[in-house]
């Protein structure tokens, strides 16, 4: 398929999935993390929780060979038995013969996400055993024959129209269902007959304590308890990576999982059961025995299924996913899955921003293709994840390995001179485009403004929509002539001079600030003066924050490298370095991390601060907030970039802005859904202007001035307000 | 269990909508009588100076029991406070099925068994993993949002009620 037609069927999947799923998604995800964000706060221990947490995974992959064992000893000292399956087919033989022995007709299931992966019931439906899901999310899917759209709400892309509709038409009933109770109640009853009459029970695990041969469920209709219980067979199925060591490791998950799934501070049930378990056998058929009195024998059955997993632990970089607990805090934190749900934004079985980790570690990076691009880097994942998982980075690494596997663009050539990157031939041209915006930038300016005229005119948009799929419905940043450097070259350098300054900052040049919105950079250095710092803007290599977005971690290393080495010296002088793109300081505070030597990076995130932070600071040390233009009364609707909150730094910006008198109201969406070049793209250019809606309904004050942080973040909402876009710091800038 | 810890459980029943009884184990037979629904099936409480006998509350429980009771009457080995969770610890007696069958469960434990957090219980279950035992967590009513809106009462419990003994003298 031509890369203009696969663009073409991903905006129309994506199309369509808004319009049928979307509003039942959006409603479901955001309710679960508003939740998350409440019981979090309240919550002391969270981030020393998540600490544990972490360490206890870290250690039980390291130990994993040896914790299987000690695992299969417990289970067997217990009177189970525990197989350990290569992959899913293995696993489905085990399951099947186990059914056969029991000769099983029936098998009720309790919601799990590696049976899904293993596609256990339709195993278990060929060799001729009735399967029914007994949780209602699953049993309602298990009805329409439709795919999870959740890890843990697997049914949330419905409306309770959608399932009466459904049961009306499948089973129909003398009334018809309308509200939830009623199909609650039906399902239930339904569901209740089969557990009653159901030979074998199986289960999924939420964690596996090796030591004892202990599985824990965490559920909240007690389905996962009557499956488990109920019949006298019992088969868990579980990945390997659920294997915690002891009891002792237990605490910690169980406080996280149900407060970053659900934004419960623990989920109704959480059942842990070493099988086979002592509550008597109950037959349903002897209803006047006491139950245990039968001749009935609890058998137990652990399957633990590798999969591929073994090989993710080998993997460097998709290691980190074994940690994932499956609770979906970075589905639920995503703008992207908000609006447009797991059947978009995921892959055969799992769904969000961790799907590409485990789409790609079961089936390859192949698996991931088809979704991968919906994680934009926002980052707003990373510190809802319970196991502290760098999502985005997995993201990343399995876009650039894709970059690498894919063919030669026929349409390479046409940007030969503006693609200068380190990547190997087969990278998208969309993507090499974005990824190399600096080059585009550098001859923007130098050839503005005919590069703005020529690149709005009709045909080039055209011509980029087509070549590289660039939606034509967006406006294209306008180049400045004269970058920021030249003009602040031009002007003499800084007014403040270097001895008896309060401070000496570097102001770093980002791409955006010295091509395209120099005028936030020549309010940066009008503000810094008015606080008393000497200020220097060197020429400097971009971040490298648009290729690394692009999957080209190659290209973004050499740009790393670039910067570290012209930034370093200053830093070496005792120089600070100021940074006025968000998504630029969030690269030197985070992603740097992967891409440079350890002291490198921490030298260089140490001595760097996002414009509105330092100010801050040199505020707290006596510096006079009257220097800054007086904001009394003035309304400001502000909106804070996702990669500058997940490094904490709203707050500055607001404390700032109230400083100098302003009276703000800031944003709480995730993303304003441009997040970089995404909004660009004609597959996605849709998805992003619903994503902005979000953003658009929170500001509704028109007299309010208009403030964003993020270069993305103001085009995204110029196109969504009709009002001009600062950044804060022009709003402080002394006139 | 100090008297705080206690009284922290209670709130935490309170937010969850479940209604709790504190009294000694003379008052036991009415506070149950307040709380039950009939019929009634239950196991052995295993608490000193309280007992199921000569209560409405049949024993041992039996399939139909299960089926057709419309209440479930059994000890629970712990509580955690923080939460209001109750440590339902299974045993052969059928703690497990008849705290989870019935449409409501009445729960008793004793008042020094209420723990103030998660981490307090971790002896408590490490020791009965240990031992082969199960436990589980059980907070708040069985409950769903999988059907378009919140409902209570799926396939477990809708309502549960709590019966804290306190301590002889």
């Amino acid at each position: 398929m031509s890369a203009g037609r696969e663009r073409r069927r991903k905006a129309e999947k994506i199309r369509h999935l808004l319009e049928t799923e979307g509003d039942a998604v959006h409603e479901n995800t955001t309710v679960f993390n508003e939740d998350r964000y409440e019981v979090t706060e309240r919550f002391d221990d969270f981030e020393a929780l998540r600490d544990e947490a972490r360490a206890i995974k870290e250690d039980a992959i390291e130990r994993l060979p040896e914790l299987i064992e000690e695992l299969r000893e417990s289970v067997e000292a217990n009177g189970g038995h525990l197989y350990l399956a290569d992959d899913a087919a293995d696993a489905n033989r085990y399951v099947t013969e186990v059914a056969a022995e029991e000769e099983a007709e029936t098998l009720v299931k309790s919601k799990s996400m590696t049976s899904e992966e293993i596609d256990v019931n339709e195993a278990l439906e060929a060799e001729g055993v009735d399967v029914w899901e007994t949780d209602l999310g699953e049993f309602v899917l298990q009805v329409a024959d439709e795919a999870p759209s959740h890890l843990v709400g697997p049914s949330l892309h419905k409306t309770r129209e959608d399932v009466a509709e459904l049961f009306n038409h499948v089973f129909e009933p003398e009334d018809p269902f309308e509200t939830a109770e009623e199909l609650t109640e039906f399902a239930r009853d339904y569901l209740g007959e089969r557990i009653r009459d159901a030979d074998v029970g199986m289960t999924g695990a939420n964690f596996v304590v090796a030591d004892s041969g202990t599985i824990t469920l965490v559920t909240n209709e007690g389905n996962a308890r009557k499956s488990a219980v109920t019949p006298d067979t019992h088969v868990a199925v579980a990945g390997v990576e659920k294997i915690i060591p002891s009891a002792d490791d237990l605490q910690p998950f169980v406080e996280l999982i149900s407060k970053t799934a659900t934004g419960q501070d623990i989920s109704q049930y959480v059942t842990m059961l070493t099988p086979p378990v002592d509550s008597p056998t109950i037959d349903f058929d002897a209803p006047d025995e006491p139950l245990g009195s039968g001749d009935g024998e609890r058998d137990f059955h652990l399957v633990l299924v590798d999969n591929g997993r073994f090989d993710m632990r080998e993997d460097e970089h998709l290691k980190e996913t074994l940690y994932c607990i499956r609770c979906g805090a970075c589905a639920n934190s995503c703008a992207n899955f908000q609006h447009v749900g797991g059947h978009a934004f995921g892959g055969e079985t799992y769904t969000g921003g961790i799907a590409t980790g485990w789409e790609a570690g079961i089936g390859g990076e192949e698996a991931a293709d088809d979704f991968n691009d919906l994680c934009t880097g926002c980052s707003r994942c990373v510190n809802a994840c319970p196991v502290k998982i760098d999502i985005p980075w997995i993201n990343t690494v399995v876009r650039d390995r894709l970059n690498r596997g894919h063919d030669p663009d026929a349409f390479d050539h046409l940007v030969e001179g503006l693609t200068p990157d380190e990547e190997s031939a087969g990278v998208d041209l969309q993507k090499r485009l974005f990824g190399n915006f600096e080059t585009l930038a550098e001859l923007g300016s130098k050839t503005a403004p005919l590069s703005n005229w020529v690149a709005s005119s009709r045909p080039a948009r055209a011509l980029l929509e087509r070549v590289a799929g660039i939606d034509s419905r967006r406006e294209l940043p306008a180049f400045e002539r004269e970058t920021l450097v030249e003009w602040f070259d031009a002007r003499g350098g800084s007014r403040v001079p270097q001895t008896g300054a309060e401070r000496e900052a570097v102001l770093y040049p980002d791409v955006y600030t010295n091509h395209v919105l120099t005028e936030r950079g020549k309010a940066a250095v009008r503000v810094l003066e008015a606080l008393d710092v000497h200020v220097r803007i060197p020429s400097a290599p971009s971040s490298g924050r648009a290729p690394f977005s692009q999957g080209m971690v190659a290209t973004a290393e050499a740009k790393a490298r670039g910067v570290s080495d012209r930034l370093g010296p200053y830093v070496d002088d005792g120089y600070d370095v100021v940074v006025v793109e968000p998504s630029d300081i969030a690269m030197f505070e985070r992603e740097y991390e992967k891409l440079l030597p350890g002291d490198e990076h921490e030298s260089l995130a140490e001595h760097s601060y996002e414009i509105a932070e330092y100010v801050y600071g040199l505020l707290e040390n006596g510096g006079d907030a009257a220097a800054l233009r007086d904001g009394t009364g003035v309304a400001v609707d502000y909106h804070s970039h996702c990669q500058q909150r997940t490094q904490g730094l709203e707050g500055y910006t607001v404390s700032v802005l109230d400083a100098a008198g302003f009276d703000v109201t800031t944003s709480d969406v995730e993303c304003c859904g441009m997040a970089g070049s995404f909004g660009y793209k004609q597959e996605y250019y849709e998805l992003s202007m619903d994503v902005g809606e979000d953003l658009r309904e929170q500001f509704t004050d028109d007299d309010a001035l208009l403030a964003a942080s993020g270069t993305s973040c103001v085009e995204q909402l110029g196109d969504l307000l009709p009002r001009d876009v600062t950044h804060p710091v022009q709003l402080l800038a002394p006139r | 269990m100090s008297t705080d810890t206690v009284r922290r459980f209670e709130s935490s029943l309170d937010a969850l909508d479940v209604g709790c009884t504190r009294t000694d184990p003379a008052g036991f037979p009415d506070a149950l009588d307040a709380v039950l629904d009939p019929p009634a099936v239950g196991v052995p409480l295993g608490i000193d100076g309280v007992s199921l006998d000569g209560t409405p509350v049949e024993t041992p429980p039996t399939p139909r029991l299960l089926r057709e009771a419309e209440t479930g009457v059994t000890p629970a080995g712990k509580a955690i406070a923080e939460y209001g969770t109750l440590v339902v610890d299974a045993d052969a007696t059928g703690c497990e099925p008849v705290s989870l069958y019935p449409p409501t469960h009445v729960a008793v434990v004793r008042e020094r068994d209420v723990l103030p957090d998660v981490e307090a219980a971790t002896d408590h279950l490490g020791a009965r993993f240990a031992a082969g035992e199960s436990s589980v967590f059980a907070t708040g009513v069985s409950s769903t949002g999988d059907m378009g809106a919140l409902v209570e009462g799926v396939h477990g419990p809708k309502h549960v009620h709590v019966i804290v003994v306190e301590e002889e003298p």
